[in-house]
């Protein structure tokens, strides 16, 4: 089965290729259903892959497949190569896993666009590049596949792109995510430089075996951090995410949720040995900029009213509780999170597309209501969401935040503060969503005319395509957890599968306060998770206490509009006086001088075209006569 | 074809034969106007196939070449020869001609245009083939003439402006490469014992004092970077190409500015190897700014064409600095991106003509909603976009990560500063796209016509080469590199420069289990 892991991203690049060719014959279903069987078959190959490797001993889950030679020249050999080992086929499970769902998913929510075809088309490209992102063998073809997806989520984002803001959004997301790819580079030229090699094998060995100083290796795990920031919408950078939401929906749960954005966190677990390698504070600086971002966004999620707007700055939230794992040196712990959050996070996307679906293209939170009894399913999967990502336990989402608390408090107690008021705000603003959305008084009813709506304005729940998939993510939202319980070590089902590629970085806890009282840790864990929750039913169902959603809230402590203005201001200004130079100054020197020889031989009227027309002439006959000398001479 | 055949000495010579062939036809006889041009621009491509499919990707020398004495009292022969260097850009010659004659029709006077295109294609063929410092200055300079009646004749409002202003600035560019070129081959006479030309003896057999050879290095550096164009010479080039016609820009873009950073590999590393490793800081200095200062630049242009313009000063920074950093990858990927910049330029300005064919401006600010009438242009404007922005899987990202990681090791801080270059050209490209295919059609865009068959056939040229060579660039990397690895020992043999070596890699223990 190992042999075949090259059909993992070949799958979906097939229903790409058939869908660019045949894509308009297709159509509507046609196309959807040909994406899904492709990004399904494709998870099944997985699948297979998995249990192949289960059935190996730890040191031999490690598999190489060349397809051919890259880029060589000279010292540099690059190989298209994969590579299946515990951590990509575990990405590969939820990439292919989610993305089949997700593809189900549009079938359903797409129905009726005219460009049906074209959105499965993008959705594919989509699988296989963040295919060729996990599974690649080295840093250049996980590059491939990071600027792929970078592309495709440029494309959704920007899907309806007769809307400006929808395009704005792209471009916004492309570019922003080309200052961390920049970052990325530099880490694969510090890397090339230092070991001479671009596969991670070569890499890590070199850092384990301490042939890699700790300055490059600090330098290559900055700069790979800062392409994580990019993709990962970490500070600073995040600012393209929120925008992204733009896009349709399910793009919103499959790429600015579960996938895409995770990449920045498995590229640095992918290269744990060498951030292992740095100095330490390599480690404080990711941990601290997690922390930060996860709190930061929490806020900001506490006042949006668009319902997909607190996804986004949700989702923004939960990857810095990744990173705050990352930094403190808990690579399981950052996988176990990103693997929950894919499942409650899509799950969350999915159902808000389902309500937004049912609205009729309403998306402000402010008009909806009540919308458990006219959704049923919908409101059911969703409350299944809340809870796990709100840390309630047996959900997912506790066992896996609880985890990164676990070790943030064993790294530094003050990020683990950052960390458990953020979960604290998590609870809340989730609650306060779901309130919003699915209990209290339906408000629709009041806005159903001023939106123009006719007739039947009525929410409805969706159809099985869009349903069925809400099922299916709720279930692995409530068991998901069970990868890796806290319980005793032979219950870290994730850490022992993922142990031959992180054993070497991953940090010990055992025998620290924090993991001597962790059933303490834990106990306040769900204290923090019930008061949010409650504090949040108390301001929200009951009135008991006065709404508190500050402006500055609201607009995201307005560093998405500084960083524009800025932009747009003396950003746009300097490029201007930059073009401004280079006509007036430096083309301007040109001409000048062209005038001033020509005012001085005193051949002004003569000059304009008239003497270079007949020096053309000139060259033009000598080079015949030249060439018709060289002729007669009967040289051939 | 067998072995004897002078197939160089052709390349140069038909499309010569085919311009006086189509001189002498009566203006009445359109049609055999262009068969002929057809034949003769298609021949010589299918020759630099054929050539391309002979060439021995093993022999890091020159190959197929042709040398014979022509005036020898003054040392001059016709001396050609082909290697890795110059390979690909003959090949990318001979594809471009037959695709912009077959593809692109004049607005009037088919006759003298398709002339001068065959003329400026044996310039070309010539300057990149001629291994005489005389006889390559000669195809230099000719290949002037029919690119300033191509501006001058066919080109838009402005073009006698620009027409003169190209003329002009390269011209005098030249005049301190003929100065070079004599004063080179008096001054080896001593050396040798007696008068040449000849680039393979001189470089072979001279020996300048330093400060001379950097003298004639510097006469030499300034005709081409006048051609490339680098920073500040480069003002010729934004007029030139908006003014040109739209064939007339594809060769411009894809052909004529490679002369300048070949002329840099050819004559200024290979001739004057100590006095280039001298110039070295000054001229990735240059490069970097060329790469910044040209996007940025790019980024404030109302006027789609002169955007793209702008966006090859940036591009072509990116080679010279390959050039200039001097390791084997980024020597190996300047020659690729030579090549991928007239492929992904070139198709630029395709488009943009194709646009102005539509609708007769090229102001960013009138173009709007082009996708929703016309997604297939769309999507090929999109594809050669992301070539250009370097996206990895295009031909674009294999040249430019290739000079980039290459010159990271000699040029550490200037590498750094140059990939910040890959940021502004999504900044520029993706912000012009929205501008001109995203949003609601407007009245006058809303008739936009799709590609016709014609067009998309020519296209599908571009793009399958854009795509071919970011996928499986090996091919040509393999026939470039022994002549980059030969170039890269003569420099280190003839100067105190040190190539910069990346540690000895040990393959790590993988384990390797058989498949079910």
């Amino acid at each position: 089965m190992l042999e075949l892991v090259w059909l993992i991203p070949a799958l979906p690049l097939a229903g790409f290729l058939l869908i660019l060719l045949f894509g308009r014959i297709l159509g509507e279903p046609g196309a959807g259903i040909l994406a899904t069987l492709m990004t399904a078959s494709s998870f099944l190959v997985v699948v297979g892959v998995y249990f192949d490797l289960l059935s190996r001993t730890a040191e031999e889950r490690h598999h190489v497949v060349t397809l051919f030679s890259w880029l060589p020249v000279g010292s540099l050999q690059v190989d298209m190569a994969l590579l299946a080992d515990p951590l990509s086929i575990t990405m590969a499970l939820f990439v292919t896993g989610i993305g089949s769902l997700i593809h189900l998913y549009s079938i359903g929510y797409m129905h009726g666009d005219p460009k049906f075809s074209k959105f499965f088309l993008y959705l594919n490209l989509f699988v296989f590049s963040m295919l060729m992102l996990v599974l690649g063998e080295n840093l250049l073809v996980t590059f491939l596949g990071w600027e792929g997806v970078g592309a495709c989520s440029y494309f959704l984002i920007s899907f309806w792109h007769t809307r400006d803001s929808a395009a704005t959004a792209g471009k916004k997301a492309f570019v922003t995510n080309r200052v961390g790819d920049w970052g990325m580079m530099v880490a694969m030229f510090l890397a090339f430089s230092a070991v001479g090699t671009l596969s991670y094998a070569g890499i890590n060995a070199a850092a384990e075996g301490g042939k890699l100083a700790a300055v490059t290796a600090t330098g290559i795990a900055m700069m790979l951090f800062v392409g994580a920031c990019g993709k990962s919408a970490q500070l600073p950078l995040y600012i393209w995410l929120p925008d992204a939401m733009e896009g349709p929906t399910p793009v919103s749960a499959l790429i600015h949720a579960a996938t895409m954005v995770t990449s920045g966190v498995f590229l640095l677990t992918r290269m744990a040995p060498v951030l292992h390698a740095s100095y330490p504070w390599a480690g404080d600086v990711i941990a601290t900029v997690g922390a930060l971002t996860a709190l930061f966004a929490a806020t900001i999620a506490v006042a949006q009213t668009d319902i997909k707007k607190v996804l986004a700055y949700s989702t923004v939230s939960q990857l810095g509780f990744m990173f705050l794992a990352i930094g403190s040196g808990a690579y399981v712990a950052a996988i176990f999170h990103m693997v929950t959050h894919a499942f409650f996070k899509a799950l969350l996307f999915l159902g808000s597309g389902s309500v937004i679906h049912g609205m009729h293209h309403e998306q402000d939170m402010r008009k909806m209501g009540a919308l458990r009894k006219l959704m049923p399913i919908t409101g059911f999967t969703f409350i299944i969401g809340w809870l796990a990502i709100a840390g309630i336990p047996p959900f997912a989402g506790f066992w896996s935040k609880d985890e990164v608390l676990l070790y943030a408090f064993a790294n530094n107690r003050l990020l683990w503060l950052i960390g458990v008021i953020t979960a604290l705000l998590t609870a809340y603003y989730m609650t306060r969503q779901v309130i919003m959305v699915f209990f209290g008084e339906a408000r629709w009813n009041d806005h159903a005319e001023e939106n123009g709506a006719h007739g039947d304005h009525t929410p409805h729940e969706s159809p099985w395509t869009m349903v069925t998939p809400l099922v299916i993510l709720a279930g692995l939202s409530i068991v998901g957890g069970a990868m890796q319980l806290p319980f005793s070590k032979s219950t870290h089902f994730l850490e022992h599968w993922l142990e031959p590629v992180i054993h070497h970085s991953e940090v010990s806890i055992s025998g620290t306060w924090a993991y001597s009282n962790k059933w303490l840790l834990l106990a306040l864990a769900i204290l923090i998770a019930v008061s949010g929750v409650v504090a949040a039913i108390a301001v929200y169902a009951k009135g008991k206490f006065k709404i508190i959603e500050p402006k500055i809230l609201a607009d995201a402590w307005r560093y998405d509009s500084a960083v524009s203005a800025i932009v747009g201001g003396p950003g746009r200004a300097a490029f201007g006086g930059v073009a401004t130079f280079d006509a007036k100054v430096v083309d301007g020197a040109v001409n000048g001088i062209g005038s001033e020889v020509r005012a001085a031989s005193g051949l002004l009227r003569k000059m304009q075209s008239g003497l270079v027309r007949s020096y053309a002439f000139v060259i033009g006959l000598g080079a015949v006569v030249l060439l018709a000398w060289f002729l007669l001479r009967g040289i051939l | 074809m067998n072995a004897s055949f002078p197939i160089l000495s052709a390349l140069v010579l038909l499309p010569i034969l085919g311009a006086i062939l189509i001189t002498v036809i009566s203006n009445k006889h359109l049609e055999y106007v262009k068969l002929i041009a057809m034949i003769f621009s298609v021949g010589v491509g299918g020759m630099s196939i054929w050539l391309l499919a002979s060439f021995q990707s093993d022999d890091s020398g020159f190959q197929f070449v042709s040398q014979h004495d022509w005036v020898t009292s003054w040392g001059i022969s016709w001396h050609l020869g082909v290697d890795g260097v110059s390979l690909f850009l003959v090949v990318l010659t001979g594809i471009l001609f037959p695709l912009v004659i077959l593809g692109i029709d004049p607005h009037h006077d088919h006759k003298r245009y398709l002339a001068w295109l065959l003329l400026l294609e044996a310039g070309v063929m010539g300057s990149f083939l001629s291994l005489d410092l005389f006889l390559f200055f000669i195809f230099f300079e000719i290949v002037l003439v029919p690119m300033y009646f191509l501006i001058g004749g066919w080109g838009y409002d402005k073009r006698v402006y620009a027409a003169t202003k190209f003329f002009l600035y390269t011209m005098l560019g030249s005049a301190f490469m003929l100065v070079g070129i004599i004063a080179t081959a008096v001054l080896a006479r001593r050396d040798i014992g007696y008068l040449t030309f000849d680039l393979v003896t001189l470089t072979e057999q001279a020996s300048f004092a330093t400060n001379t050879g950097r003298w004639l290095f510097v006469s030499f550096a300034i005709a081409f970077a006048v051609k490339v164009p680098i920073f500040p010479l480069h003002t010729w080039l934004p007029d030139a190409h908006t003014q040109a016609p739209t064939g007339g820009s594809v060769i411009l873009a894809g052909v004529l500015l490679k002369m300048g950073t070949y002329g840099f590999l050819r004559f200024g590393l290979y001739l004057f190897p100590e006095a280039a490793v001298w110039a070295k800081p000054v001229l990735l200095t240059l490069a970097v700014i060329g790469i910044i200062y040209g996007a940025i630049a790019a980024t404030m242009q109302t006027d789609l064409k002169r955007l793209v313009a702008y966006s090859s000063v940036a591009h072509l920074g990116f080679i010279v600095l390959g050039i200039f950093a001097i390791t084997s990858q980024s020597l190996t990927g300047s020659v690729m991106q030579m090549v991928n910049h007239g492929i992904s330029t070139g198709a630029l300005f395709l488009l943009v003509g194709m646009i102005y064919e539509r609708r007769h401006t090229r102001e960013i600010a009138e173009l709007r909603g082009i996708q929703s009438v016309a997604p297939i242009f769309s999507a090929a404007f999109m594809i050669v976009m992301l070539s250009s922005i370097g996206v990895p899987g295009l031909n674009g990202f294999a040249g430019e990560f290739l000079i980039l990681i290459g010159s990271f090791q000699s040029a550490r801080w200037w590498t750094i500063v140059a990939a910040t270059g890959v940021i502004l050209a999504a900044l520029y490209l993706l912000w012009a796209y929205q501008r001109v295919f995203h949003g609601e059609p407007d009245e006058a865009n809303s008739t936009f016509a799709e590609l016709t068959l014609r067009e998309g056939a020519l296209l599908a040229v571009f793009i399958g080469i854009i795509g071919f060579t970011g996928i499986y660039p090996k091919p040509m990397l393999e026939r470039i590199e022994p002549s980059i690895d030969k170039l890269m020992e003569h420099v280190v043999s003839h100067s105190d420069y040190k190539a910069p070596t990346t540690p000895e890699v040990k393959t790590p223990e993988t384990t390797k289990v058989e498949g079910h």
